[in-house]
Protein backbone atom coordinates (compact mmCIF):
# COMPACT_ATOMS: atom_id res chain seq x y z
CA UNK A 1 0.00 0.00 0.00
CA UNK A 2 1.25 3.20 -1.07
CA UNK A 3 -1.04 5.70 0.01
CA UNK A 4 -0.73 4.97 3.87
CA UNK A 5 -2.75 6.93 6.39
CA UNK A 6 0.42 9.02 7.99
CA UNK A 7 -0.58 11.90 7.12
CA UNK A 8 -4.54 11.67 7.93
CA UNK A 9 -5.43 13.69 11.33
CA UNK A 10 -8.28 12.19 13.00
CA UNK A 11 -10.17 14.62 15.26
CA UNK A 12 -12.62 14.43 18.36
CA UNK A 13 -15.05 16.32 20.95
CA UNK A 14 -15.66 15.44 24.09
CA UNK A 15 -16.87 17.52 27.21
CA UNK A 16 -15.51 17.67 30.44
CA UNK A 17 -17.78 15.92 33.03
CA UNK A 18 -15.16 15.59 35.52
CA UNK A 19 -16.48 17.77 38.36
CA UNK A 20 -13.48 19.82 38.99
CA UNK A 21 -12.32 19.84 35.35
CA UNK A 22 -8.50 19.02 34.60
CA UNK A 23 -6.89 18.63 37.70
CA UNK A 24 -3.82 16.63 38.85
CA UNK A 25 -5.22 12.98 38.70
CA UNK A 26 -7.55 13.07 35.22
CA UNK A 27 -4.12 14.95 33.69
CA UNK A 28 -1.87 12.12 34.55
CA UNK A 29 -4.83 9.94 33.58
CA UNK A 30 -4.94 11.03 29.91
CA UNK A 31 -1.29 11.59 29.84
CA UNK A 32 -0.72 7.91 30.57
CA UNK A 33 -3.04 6.95 27.71
CA UNK A 34 -1.90 8.83 25.13
CA UNK A 35 1.42 7.52 25.50
CA UNK A 36 0.29 4.16 24.48
CA UNK A 37 0.15 5.26 20.74
CA UNK A 38 2.73 6.13 18.58
CA UNK A 39 0.73 8.80 16.94
CA UNK A 40 1.14 12.98 17.44
CA UNK A 41 -1.73 13.54 19.75
CA UNK A 42 -2.89 17.49 20.72
CA UNK A 43 -5.37 18.94 22.97
CA UNK A 44 -7.11 22.10 23.40
CA UNK A 45 -10.33 23.43 24.82
CA UNK A 46 -12.70 24.20 22.57
CA UNK A 47 -11.35 27.51 20.75
CA UNK A 48 -7.86 28.10 22.52
CA UNK A 49 -5.61 29.43 20.33
CA UNK A 50 -2.63 26.78 20.87
CA UNK A 51 -2.56 22.85 21.02
CA UNK A 52 -1.20 21.09 23.61
CA UNK A 53 1.01 17.90 23.34
CA UNK A 54 -1.07 15.20 25.03
CA UNK A 55 2.08 13.43 25.91
CA UNK A 56 3.82 16.27 28.45
CA UNK A 57 1.53 15.83 31.59
CA UNK A 58 3.10 19.47 32.76
CA UNK A 59 1.10 21.10 29.72
CA UNK A 60 -1.84 19.25 30.54
CA UNK A 61 -1.87 20.34 34.05
CA UNK A 62 -1.31 23.46 33.59
CA UNK A 63 -4.24 24.06 30.83
CA UNK A 64 -7.39 24.07 33.39
CA UNK A 65 -10.24 23.22 31.55
CA UNK A 66 -12.88 23.79 33.73
CA UNK A 67 -15.90 21.52 34.35
CA UNK A 68 -18.72 21.40 31.21
CA UNK A 69 -15.32 22.48 28.64
CA UNK A 70 -15.13 21.10 25.46
CA UNK A 71 -12.12 19.38 24.64
CA UNK A 72 -10.62 19.17 21.09
CA UNK A 73 -8.19 15.98 20.39
CA UNK A 74 -6.29 15.69 17.05
CA UNK A 75 -3.93 12.91 16.17
CA UNK A 76 -1.94 12.35 13.29
CA UNK A 77 0.23 8.93 12.59
CA UNK A 78 -0.47 5.46 12.26
CA UNK A 79 -2.95 4.64 15.23
CA UNK A 80 -4.14 8.17 15.46
CA UNK A 81 -7.72 6.96 15.12
CA UNK A 82 -7.87 4.54 17.92
CA UNK A 83 -5.73 7.32 20.14
CA UNK A 84 -9.09 10.06 19.65
CA UNK A 85 -11.30 7.41 20.07
CA UNK A 86 -9.64 6.12 23.53
CA UNK A 87 -8.92 9.57 24.27
CA UNK A 88 -12.69 10.54 24.35
CA UNK A 89 -13.72 7.73 25.81
CA UNK A 90 -11.70 8.42 28.85
CA UNK A 91 -12.67 11.60 28.99
CA UNK A 92 -16.62 10.87 28.47
CA UNK A 93 -16.23 8.56 31.14
CA UNK A 94 -15.01 10.73 33.36
CA UNK A 95 -11.48 8.94 33.92
CA UNK A 96 -12.47 5.52 35.35
CA UNK A 97 -9.84 3.98 38.00
CA UNK A 98 -7.46 1.81 36.29
CA UNK A 99 -8.04 3.86 32.79
CA UNK A 100 -4.83 5.10 31.16
CA UNK B 1 5.96 -6.18 31.53
CA UNK B 2 8.19 -3.91 30.01
CA UNK B 3 10.70 -2.11 32.61
CA UNK B 4 10.35 1.62 33.36
CA UNK B 5 12.70 3.65 34.83
CA UNK B 6 12.48 3.81 39.05
CA UNK B 7 11.39 7.14 41.40
CA UNK B 8 13.37 7.55 44.75
CA UNK B 9 12.07 10.47 46.45
CA UNK B 10 14.18 11.95 49.18
CA UNK B 11 13.61 14.82 51.91
CA UNK B 12 14.32 15.87 55.35
CA UNK B 13 11.16 15.19 56.14
CA UNK B 14 10.00 11.30 56.50
CA UNK B 15 6.48 12.27 56.23
CA UNK B 16 7.15 14.51 53.45
CA UNK B 17 8.93 11.42 51.93
CA UNK B 18 6.11 8.57 52.28
CA UNK B 19 3.36 11.47 51.44
CA UNK B 20 4.94 11.89 48.15
CA UNK B 21 5.61 8.22 47.66
CA UNK B 22 1.60 7.86 48.08
CA UNK B 23 0.79 10.63 46.00
CA UNK B 24 2.91 8.87 43.10
CA UNK B 25 1.43 5.27 43.59
CA UNK B 26 -2.06 6.64 43.66
CA UNK B 27 -1.83 9.08 40.74
CA UNK B 28 0.27 7.29 38.53
CA UNK B 29 -0.30 3.12 39.52
CA UNK B 30 2.06 0.38 40.39
CA UNK B 31 4.03 -0.31 37.33
CA UNK B 32 6.30 2.74 38.29
CA UNK B 33 8.59 1.41 41.52
CA UNK B 34 8.73 4.11 43.98
CA UNK B 35 10.78 4.06 47.04
CA UNK B 36 11.57 6.67 49.87
CA UNK B 37 13.55 7.99 52.63
CA UNK B 38 13.03 10.79 54.60
CA UNK B 39 15.02 12.03 57.51
CA UNK B 40 17.83 10.84 60.16
CA UNK B 41 18.02 7.67 61.41
CA UNK B 42 17.33 9.28 64.88
CA UNK B 43 14.20 9.82 63.32
CA UNK B 44 14.89 13.82 63.03
CA UNK B 45 14.92 16.30 60.41
CA UNK B 46 17.64 15.30 57.86
CA UNK B 47 18.86 12.84 55.18
CA UNK B 48 20.80 9.65 55.34
CA UNK B 49 23.66 8.85 52.56
CA UNK B 50 22.71 5.29 53.32
CA UNK B 51 19.40 5.51 53.62
CA UNK B 52 19.21 7.13 50.26
CA UNK B 53 21.94 4.61 49.12
CA UNK B 54 19.27 1.73 50.10
CA UNK B 55 16.18 3.41 48.72
CA UNK B 56 18.20 3.65 45.18
CA UNK B 57 18.60 -0.03 45.07
CA UNK B 58 15.30 -0.69 46.23
CA UNK B 59 14.13 1.45 43.18
CA UNK B 60 16.36 -0.28 40.91
CA UNK B 61 15.74 -1.01 37.01
CA UNK B 62 17.66 -1.52 34.31
CA UNK B 63 16.58 1.71 32.80
CA UNK B 64 17.93 3.62 35.73
CA UNK B 65 16.62 5.89 38.88
CA UNK B 66 15.37 9.58 39.08
CA UNK B 67 15.75 10.82 42.47
CA UNK B 68 13.77 13.56 43.68
CA UNK B 69 14.97 15.81 46.73
CA UNK B 70 13.63 18.58 48.59
CA UNK B 71 16.38 21.71 50.08
CA UNK B 72 19.88 21.35 50.36
CA UNK B 73 21.15 18.84 52.38
CA UNK B 74 19.11 16.41 50.83
CA UNK B 75 20.54 17.12 46.97
CA UNK B 76 24.39 17.05 48.22
CA UNK B 77 23.69 13.60 50.18
CA UNK B 78 21.97 12.66 46.89
CA UNK B 79 25.07 12.94 44.76
CA UNK B 80 27.15 11.44 47.37
CA UNK B 81 25.07 8.30 47.88
CA UNK B 82 25.71 7.88 43.89
CA UNK B 83 28.66 8.26 44.34
CA UNK B 84 28.85 5.19 46.91
CA UNK B 85 26.88 3.03 44.42
CA UNK B 86 28.53 0.06 42.90
CA UNK B 87 30.09 1.75 39.56
CA UNK B 88 27.68 0.19 36.87
CA UNK B 89 24.94 1.60 38.57
CA UNK B 90 26.41 5.27 39.08
CA UNK B 91 25.56 6.58 35.67
CA UNK B 92 22.31 5.38 35.74
CA UNK B 93 20.91 7.34 38.25
CA UNK B 94 20.34 11.29 38.07
CA UNK B 95 19.33 13.81 40.78
CA UNK B 96 16.71 16.01 39.16
CA UNK B 97 16.57 20.28 39.60
CA UNK B 98 12.90 19.73 40.00
CA UNK B 99 10.03 20.62 42.80
CA UNK B 100 9.86 17.26 44.49
CA UNK B 101 5.93 16.55 44.78
CA UNK B 102 5.06 17.87 41.06
CA UNK B 103 8.68 16.04 39.58
CA UNK B 104 7.61 13.34 41.26
CA UNK B 105 4.44 12.42 40.06
CA UNK B 106 5.57 14.13 36.56
CA UNK B 107 8.83 11.91 36.39
CA UNK B 108 7.12 9.10 37.21
CA UNK B 109 4.10 9.93 34.90
CA UNK B 110 6.71 9.64 32.33
CA UNK B 111 8.28 6.84 33.02
CA UNK B 112 5.13 4.68 33.75
CA UNK B 113 5.18 5.19 29.69
CA UNK B 114 8.24 3.17 29.29
CA UNK B 115 10.48 6.20 28.48
CA UNK B 116 14.43 6.37 29.01
CA UNK B 117 15.61 8.40 32.32
CA UNK B 118 17.12 11.29 29.97
CA UNK B 119 13.02 11.99 29.04
CA UNK B 120 11.81 11.26 32.33
CA UNK B 121 14.71 13.97 34.13
CA UNK B 122 13.51 16.25 31.42
CA UNK B 123 9.84 16.45 32.54
CA UNK B 124 10.57 16.48 35.58
CA UNK B 125 13.22 19.48 34.86
CA UNK B 126 10.56 20.87 32.87
CA UNK B 127 8.72 22.77 35.60
CA UNK B 128 11.82 24.44 36.84
CA UNK B 129 12.53 25.30 32.94
CA UNK B 130 11.72 28.76 32.74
Amino acid sequence: MLDRADGQIFTGNVRLVHAVGMHARPAVKLTKLAKKFQAQISVRVAGAPEWINAKSVAKIMAMRAAHGSTIEIKASGTDAEAAVAALVDLVASDFPDGAG
Amino acid sequence: MTETVGIVIVSHSSDIAKGTADMVRQMVGSEVKVAFCGGNPDGGLGTSVQLIIDAINAAWSPKGVAVLVDLGGAETNSEMAVEMLEPARRDLVVVCNAPIVEGAVMAATEAAGGSTLAQVKAVAEELSAD
